[in-house]
């Protein structure tokens, strides 16, 4: 192949990447956005809808109807995990900063070696629900991946959709701007912050879905998502969403680009070097609020 | 703090240096060696408690420094065939060198965007020891023995497999940092950054550069990792990438936490108790990293002061 089939591929890589990229991402700094906290163990909830989705495969007879259950069962699951961390951990220490760091550093191992008692060490593949190939003169490309990213979009304008036109999108948005301005005019700011917790590990969650018919599910999987995220997060500016979109497809692509063309390990060592480049120029972050 | 408080706490730590000293007699074998292993990885926890105890900054990407002063030590007796003295050297030097660059970078941030850029950083630096494996041969890593000629004292000829070498090199590493530390936290310095934990804004008005104050606290810290570093790979005689990976940030984290935030002994304690739990609990099921993970949650939840933090509180009020 040539320079410029290479590229198209690089980019086709990129894009996919992109979207399940923003997806993740989104549900990070939507709950450090409305909550002020970090939440580290947001990878393993994208594992977690990983693995789900491959018992959901096993349950159910074919790969599509498998696939649905798992688009809804996953999240279910996930949400209501992340329910129970909420109300057990994260509310008893107040949402602080700090102590919310390190206690989802705990779920985090805690989630981890249960999955690796309860499912194992293996990598296991998942069919994808569709099976056709893209043919390009120089490549064929899957058609799954492309769903991937068809998926993520209809997710993201849902999420969007329920910010932006829904009551408890409103409160979201209110508590994000001023949390006792907020409570002050009725907002019931634990139930948002419970519901904004889960939609956030939701997020991830569809997000590891979608991902697994692509790279198979394993119990060690949620690490470069989250470290994905974070450089997202990190470049676009902590709690603002406009700017995780913008960063999701920049990293995505870059990821893409350099992973194809170089290696995909270079591609992570480039992404966290344009993170210190971004740091150096505004230490908000592209869209962030000044308040370093 | 007063003379004789002053004394009193110095008492203290060159007791419990002493009692290090002295219990190398005692110790039967395996835990002859676990206990020197515990000194150095404690000295690791202590170089991070400078920056998370007394300074206030959490940092998840220690590890770095850890592995820059392995690296740092390892590859030049490995493939040059340097002495010890002038590798432990070289360990602290590329340490403090990655700090002091990493510091300026990122402590343009603060709060959780440090947290996240340290992380972040570290695992650049991890997977870039993966990157270059033709040199640092990746996660298998390699072994110094062999590589590292015996130090030569006064005619007497040191060979670092020898448990009494061993244990006594980490005693000595173990008493430096500990006492460094002390130093540190009596001094000037120390006030300073214990007055930007609490309230930094305020420090700021005071006249002093926070950002300069943080920066020397973050080389400090670095350095003390990175002596730990090079010294587990002098004395342990093994360099790999896994030393570099994001549970080597977490575990001084976990263990100044489980020690005790801010106080000098808490390192110790914390890194000797943690390193026994999961030395047990690796015995029972391949899931010991569990361990990890519900003693960090449960030290949030009820006991976030930590074990010498507690004491310090309810009975000696005086403890550093």
């Amino acid at each position: 192949m040539s320079f410029w089939p290479h590229l198209l591929l690089a980019l086709l890589e990129g894009t996919v990447t992109a979207f399940v990229l923003a997806l993740t991402a989104l549900g990070l700094s939507l709950v450090f956005g409305v909550m002020r906290i970090v939440n580290v163990a947001h990878g393993e909830f994208f594992m977690l809808g990983a693995v789900l989705a491959w018992f959901c495969a096993n349950l159910v007879g074919t790969p599509v109807a498998g696939f649905l259950f798992a688009m809804i069962a996953a999240p279910l699951v996930v949400g209501a995990l992340a329910l129970a961390a909420d109300r057990l951990i994260l509310r008893r220490i107040d949402y602080h900063p700090e102590g919310t760091i390190v206690a989802t550093i705990g779920l985090l191992y805690i989630i981890q070696q249960a999955v690796l008692t309860l499912y194992g060490p293996d990598a296991r593949p998942v069919a994808p629900p569709v099976y056709f190939t893209l043919s390009f003169p120089w490549f064929g490309y899957s058609g799954y991946k492309l769903v991937v990213a068809a998926m993520s979009a209809i997710l993201l304008a849902a999420t969007w959709w329920l910010l932006a036109r829904t009551t408890l999108g409103l409160y979201m948005r209110a508590a994000q701007q001023d949390l006792e301005m907020a409570q002050a005019f009725g907002v019931p700011a634990r139930r948002v912050y419970a519901m904004v917790f889960a939609l956030g590990a939701m997020l991830a969650a569809v997000a590891g879905v979608l991902v697994v018919p692509i790279q198979q599910a394993h119990y060690l999987m949620g690490l470069d998502p989250l470290l994905l995220s974070f450089i997202v997060v990190i470049i676009g500016g902590l709690g603002s969403l406009k700017g995780t979109l913008v960063a999701a497809f920049v990293v995505g692509i870059s990821d893409g680009v350099v992973s194809v063309f170089f290696s995909p390990t270079l591609a992570k060592i480039v992404a966290t070097l344009l993170v210190a480049a971004v740091l150096v120029i505004r230490p908000g972050g592209l869209f962030g609020e000044e308040r370093a | 703090m007063s003379g004789r408080a002053t004394s009193r706490v110095l008492i203290v730590h060159l007791a419990v240096i002493a009692l290090l000293f002295l219990a190398q007699f005692a110790l039967p074998a395996y835990h002859h060696t676990n206990v020197a292993r515990i000194m150095v990885l404690a000295g690791y926890a202590l170089g991070y408690n400078i920056l998370l105890g007394y300074t206030g900054l959490m940092s998840l990407g220690h590890a770095m420094f850890f592995a820059a002063g392995m690296y740092g030590a390892g590859l030049p007796v490995y493939y040059l065939g340097l002495g010890a003295a002038g590798a432990l050297a070289a360990g602290i030097a590329a340490g403090v060198l990655l700090a002091a660059v990493f510091g300026l970078i990122a402590l343009r941030t603060s709060g959780v965007s440090f947290l996240i850029v340290s992380l972040m950083f570290a695992q650049a630096f991890y997977l870039a020891s993966l990157y270059f494996n033709e040199i640092t041969l990746g996660d298998q890593g390699f072994i110094l023995s062999g590589h590292l000629a015996p130090l030569e004292f006064g005619g007497a000829s040191l060979g670092f497999h020898e448990p009494a070498v061993k244990y006594n090199a980490a005693l000595l590493l173990f008493a430096a940092s500990l006492l460094l530390s002390l130093g540190l936290r009596v001094s000037p310095i120390g006030r300073v950054l214990i007055a930007i934990r609490e309230n930094e804004e305020r420090t700021r008005l005071f006249g002093y550069d926070s950002f300069r104050y943080k920066l020397l606290s973050l080389v400090l810290s670095g350095g003390l990792a990175a002596a730990a570093g090079a010294s587990y790979a002098l004395l342990f005689s093994y360099v790999g990438s896994t030393f570099a990976s994001i549970l080597f940030s977490i575990y001084p984290l976990l263990w100044t936490l489980l020690g005790g935030i801010g106080t000098l002994l808490g390192p110790l304690v914390g890194t000797g108790l943690m390193f026994y739990l999961v030395d047990v609990a690796s015995g029972m099921t391949s899931a010991y990293l569990l361990v990890v993970g519900v003693v960090l949650v449960v030290l949030v939840l009820w006991f976030p002061q930590g074990i010498l933090g507690t004491v310090r509180a309810k009975w000696l009020p005086w403890l550093p």
